[in-house]
């Protein structure tokens, strides 16, 4: 700000006659044009936002945004994601990249790499929600041109929800020469808008015939906004036919959006399915095959969440791929847990439930204890990767949360597994055979203990896998085994002691039962409900819904 | 006689030795000055509560250093009541009863202050709360060091309302005693506002819940209908995280839709990939950001303390500096640590905040705070970006609910009372 005032280039006997114009803008423009010539516009723009103070700093940003230069855009960006620091010494703006316990630095001007530094030496150029907006919206005009199809739909979708005369006047040069279909429709939606805030009423009726079964958020609410009436009771659009014409096109909508609700609606009870599922199948071994009451079964699964943290700590710069590695690692580690837990005490108390249940909730108890002990109390913080972050977007209305579409897609996948392995391999042979007829499977010359060890331990190893894929839903702490347990033991009875199948149709049935629930309800009310559910069910059909049948069903 | 004597002569021995350890256990008692800290180390709680166990310790273990209180040495009495509501009643007993505690710092949640204050009041102890809470009680026994409604979600909506200009809201809670109340408070101070019923939603969800997927596709939806609109959540602890990744996951941002949080402090969000939470706001009395003298003093404490420079302060932690530094103020200013003394000598007593200000303790036991409202960083940290001008004095019945709006708790003379109700002029007594 100071350079502006006395710019040493300004001669002297200027001054009086710029006194005499009394145009403080004058000097600005006068500056501008010599700006170029003289130093970088850029740096003239960043070099301040170190000193701003918060209440003027979106005024710097506008400034920043109006400067004409490729590296704006780049800059804007740093700003919003939090990556543009200043060095506390030379107040020298940079880019700054998280590296081991401190930043890499690159210079934000000429993009000349500066080092390593320790995280007290910089400090991050602050900004607030109010900022973010202003922000957004700068990046937004200056992406309309970018080369990527992407960008330029966000740009437009930005536009959309903050329209401007100046962003709208940009689209109308654009919309001729967009080659991309999608983005040419999403422009045509915010020129179309546009018109229908205008006057002329021939454009106002083609908006809203443009407008008609588009399902994007703002349409539906300048729709809705056109029959709302006044305190008065008038309504505040005058014009009549524009306001059927709009109720017409909102009727359309809002079809479209129930069919779209629905599907959101069932995506929501697979995805809490399939974690049940996840959740259970290890249970379903253990409990249904085995006939082993583990309380201690949501504690295998917190071991498999924290082998996750665990890797995801020992391969920081791969968070991407630690989950490929965290899978197999918890498969065998609470695999190897939970044979301990066979050898060294469940083989004492076969044919004994109560004594087994007991002495599993203790083992749960000293496992959470024990966590708290090593890894603390607090929870602990797993990553999620860039790939399972985020949502599929099907349409406006409509959009499937990643994390949750592959975890619906990996448990099919370990239930797949698990039925393979008890249906074609050796172990599984020998499992069914054990489950069926302990004593005649004896006879027949399989080691039965050596068989139980390994069930009980493929059991716990799902429920590892299980951590696993939990540890991208909910915290990763020592109670998150406690919130399962119950669920876990509720799908298998639900489905039928003794059979995957029903575990898997038991706990897809109860999440999308849920769900259905829950928008009625209330979540509190829709889970004591699910329980009256299935203690009615259980009255009924005591074996769930797929029971054994004949000779097996004695076991 | 001879055997005789000599087993005389060692039972004598024996009585004489017995009674002079005995005599020098008194001793002993007499010389320290004993604090009960009532913090689940085990359990649900554990995650928050452990944390104020250890500062307790080293407030203690600072003030023996500058020479103990009264002459003696403070001596902390550890229990750990185990996130078990009826066992922090039981732990509370044990502390008044056997240890003879001169006060109590301690409990976190509102059921486990509940379930304390019955134990309080029979027996006379002191409890310091550092949490916020949702008000609408004010015990003899008990000082309130954390926020009250007016002192966190008042303000915070007020920010919201004006700075923000948020025109729809969405209430959401654990289904608890402090968010029901809290929200009853907000919904008739929103009503009181001008703000219909159609723009307000209210949501509870049980502990420690995971599946977030519906509730937060109905926010979005009732967030995106044209009006401005924020999220205030009383969500407590654990259920924070799937809450806020799931709104991340469906692209809900801060500067679309901010997320206000009463329960999300510093130590929370170190359990957390803090990346889909940058710009969520909380209201509190206290940021470790805060760049004030004496808390810079703190946090070097305490790291010394924990030794590990990376462990975060937080509010609850500045609640108990106040209140421990308070406690030993009005005990050297009674010159005892009779309860009923101390209760009296607290009334009044000043002490500066962390953040600025000095904290006062009022005649309804409650502080006088400043609010500050953070938006949260991507280094799990809270940038200030408003606080209240000057100190709020925290009111324990709240102004805007009909019912307690005529009460208000006093602990001076004439009115004595911590529900006394201004219109019939009349003291309820009603005990807890």
């Amino acid at each position: 700000m100071s350079k502006r005032n006395n710019n040493p280039m300004l001669p002297c006997w200027e001054k009086p006659l710029l006194l005499l114009a009394s145009g403080l803008w004058v000097l600005a423009l006068l500056l501008a044009g010599l700006a170029p010539a003289r130093a970088d516009a850029l740096a003239d723009a960043l070099n301040p936002l170190p000193t701003v103070a918060m209440a003027d700093m979106e005024q710097a940003i506008g400034k920043l945004a109006q400067v004409q230069d490729p590296r704006v855009g780049g800059v804007l960006k740093a700003l919003l994601e939090a990556r543009l620091f200043y060095v506390k010494e030379s107040k020298r703006v940079v880019f700054a990249d998280p590296k081991d316990d401190g930043f890499k630095l690159t210079d934000a001007l000429t993009g000349e790499a500066l080092g390593e530094v320790g995280r007290f030496d910089v400090k991050k150029i602050p900004i607030t929600n109010a900022l973010r907006t202003v922000l957004n919206s700068a990046i937004a005009k200056l992406e309309l041109t970018a080369p990527d199809a992407k960008q330029r739909l966000k740009a437009v979708e930005s536009i959309i929800q903050n329209p401007n005369p100046e962003a709208l006047a940009l689209l109308t040069k654009q919309v001729g020469q967009e080659p991309d279909n999608t983005v040419r429709e999403a422009i045509q939606v915010a020129l179309a808008l546009s018109d229908l805030s205008g006057s002329d009423k021939t454009l106002r009726v083609q908006a809203i015939h443009a407008l008609e079964g588009n399902l994007n958020q703002e349409v539906r609410n300048r729709l809705t906004a056109l029959q709302e009436k006044t305190e008065t009771g008038d309504f505040i659009e005058p014009d009549s036919d524009i306001r059927n014409l709009a109720a017409v096109a909102l009727k359309k909508i809002q079809l479209k959006l129930e069919m779209n609700h629905l599907g959101e609606m069932l995506f929501f009870g697979l995805s809490l399915g399939a974690v049940l599922v996840l959740a259970a199948i290890g249970l379903a071994i253990t409990f249904g095959v085995m006939g082993v009451i583990n309380m201690a079964h949501g504690e295998l699964m917190m071991i498999g969440a924290y082998t996750t943290y665990v890797v995801q700590l020992l391969m920081p710069n791969a968070i991407d791929y630690s989950l490929f590695v965290a899978i197999p690692a918890a498969f065998v580690i609470t695999g190897l847990v939970g044979i301990g837990i066979e050898r060294g005490i469940i083989r004492f108390l076969y044919g004994r439930p109560l004594e087994t249940l007991l002495a599993t909730f203790g083992l749960s108890l000293v496992l959470q204890q024990l966590v708290r002990s090593i890894f603390s109390p607090l929870n602990r913080s797993v990553s999620t990767p860039s790939w399972m972050s985020g949502s599929l977007e099907i349409n406006s209305a409509l959009s499937l949360t990643l994390n949750r579409f592959y975890i619906i897609l990996f448990s099919l996948l370990v239930f797949w597994g698990l039925l393979m392995i008890l249906k074609k391999t050796r172990l599984g042979l020998e499992v069914r055979a054990v489950a069926q007829n302990r004593a005649m499977a004896k006879a027949m010359g399989i080691r039965t203990d050596w068989v139980d060890a390994m069930t009980f331990g493929l059991g716990s190893g799902i429920a590892g896998v299980a951590g696993v894929a939990l540890s991208q839903l909910t915290n990763v702490g020592p109670n998150l085994g406690q919130a399962y347990i119950v669920d876990s033991f509720m799908v298998v009875v639900f489905g039928g002691v003794g059979n995957l199948w029903g575990t898997l149709v038991g706990g897809l049935t109860l999440g999308v039962a849920d769900k259905i629930l829950e928008p009625y309800v209330g979540t509190v009310l829709a889970k004591i409900l699910m329980l009256i559910f299935i203690i009615l069910f259980i009255q009924k059909r005591p074996r769930g819904l797929f029971p054994q049948k004949g000779r097996a069903a004695e076991g | 006689m001879k055997p005789f004597r000599s087993i005389s002569n060692l039972l004598a021995t024996a009585t004489l030795w017995l009674l002079s350890s005995l005599l020098s256990t008194t001793a002993l008692a007499e010389e320290t000055i004993k604090v009960g800290i009532l913090h689940s180390l085990s359990g649900t709680m554990a995650i928050s509560e452990t944390t104020l166990k250890d500062t307790m310790l080293m407030l203690i273990e600072e003030q023996n250093k500058k020479g103990g209180l009264l002459g003696k040495k403070l001596e902390a009495v550890v229990v750990d009541p185990g996130s078990n509501w009826p066992l922090f009643a039981e732990k509370a007993r044990e502390l008044l009863q056997k240890n003879k505690v001169a006060a109590i710092f301690g409990c976190w949640t509102s059921v486990s202050r509940k379930s304390v204050l019955p134990v309080l009041e029979e027996l006379n102890g002191l409890l310091f709360y550092p949490v916020q809470y949702e008000g609408e009680e004010s015990s003899k026994n008990v000082f309130y060091t954390g926020a009250a409604p007016n002192q966190q979600a008042i303000p915070a909506v007020d920010y919201l309302m004006n700075d923000l200009g948020v025109k729809r809201w969405v209430l959401a809670g654990t289904d608890y005693v402090y968010p029901r109340t809290t929200n009853k408070i907000l919904e008739a101070y929103l009503k009181s506002k001008g703000v219909k019923d159609k723009d307000i939603m209210i949501n509870y969800t049980p502990f420690g819940h995971s599946d977030w997927q519906s509730i937060v596709a109905d926010i979005k939806k009732f967030g995106t209908a044209g009006k401005k609109t924020a999220v205030v959540s009383t969500i407590n602890g654990d259920a924070n995280v799937p809450f806020y990744k799931e709104l991340g996951n469906q692209g809900i941002t801060a500067d679309k839709l901010p997320v206000v949080a009463f329960s999300v402090g510093e130590e929370e969000l170190s359990g957390i990939d803090t990346k889909p939470l940058v710009g969520h706001l909380a209201a509190w009395n206290y940021f470790m950001s805060v760049d004030t003298k004496e808390n810079a003093e703190f946090i070097k404490k305490w790291h010394e303390f924990i030794k590990n420079p990376k462990r975060v302060t937080n509010d609850p932690m500045e609640a108990h500096y106040i209140g421990f530094n308070m406690w030993v103020k009005a005990v050297q200013k009674a010159g005892t640590t009779d309860t009923d003394a101390v209760a009296k000598a607290m009334i009044g007593i000043e002490f500066p905040n962390l953040t600025g200000g000095v904290a006062k303790m009022n005649k309804a036991h409650h502080l006088s705070k400043p609010v500050l409202i953070g938006e949260i960083q991507d280094d799990g940290q809270f940038q200030t970006v408003w606080q209240t001008k000057g100190l709020v004095d925290g009111d324990a019945w709240s102004d805007f609910l009909p019912e307690s709006k005529v009460i208000t708790a006093d602990w001076t003379p004439p009115i004595n009372c911590g529900n006394y109700n201004t219109k019939t002029k009349k003291c309820s007594g009603q005990k807890y």
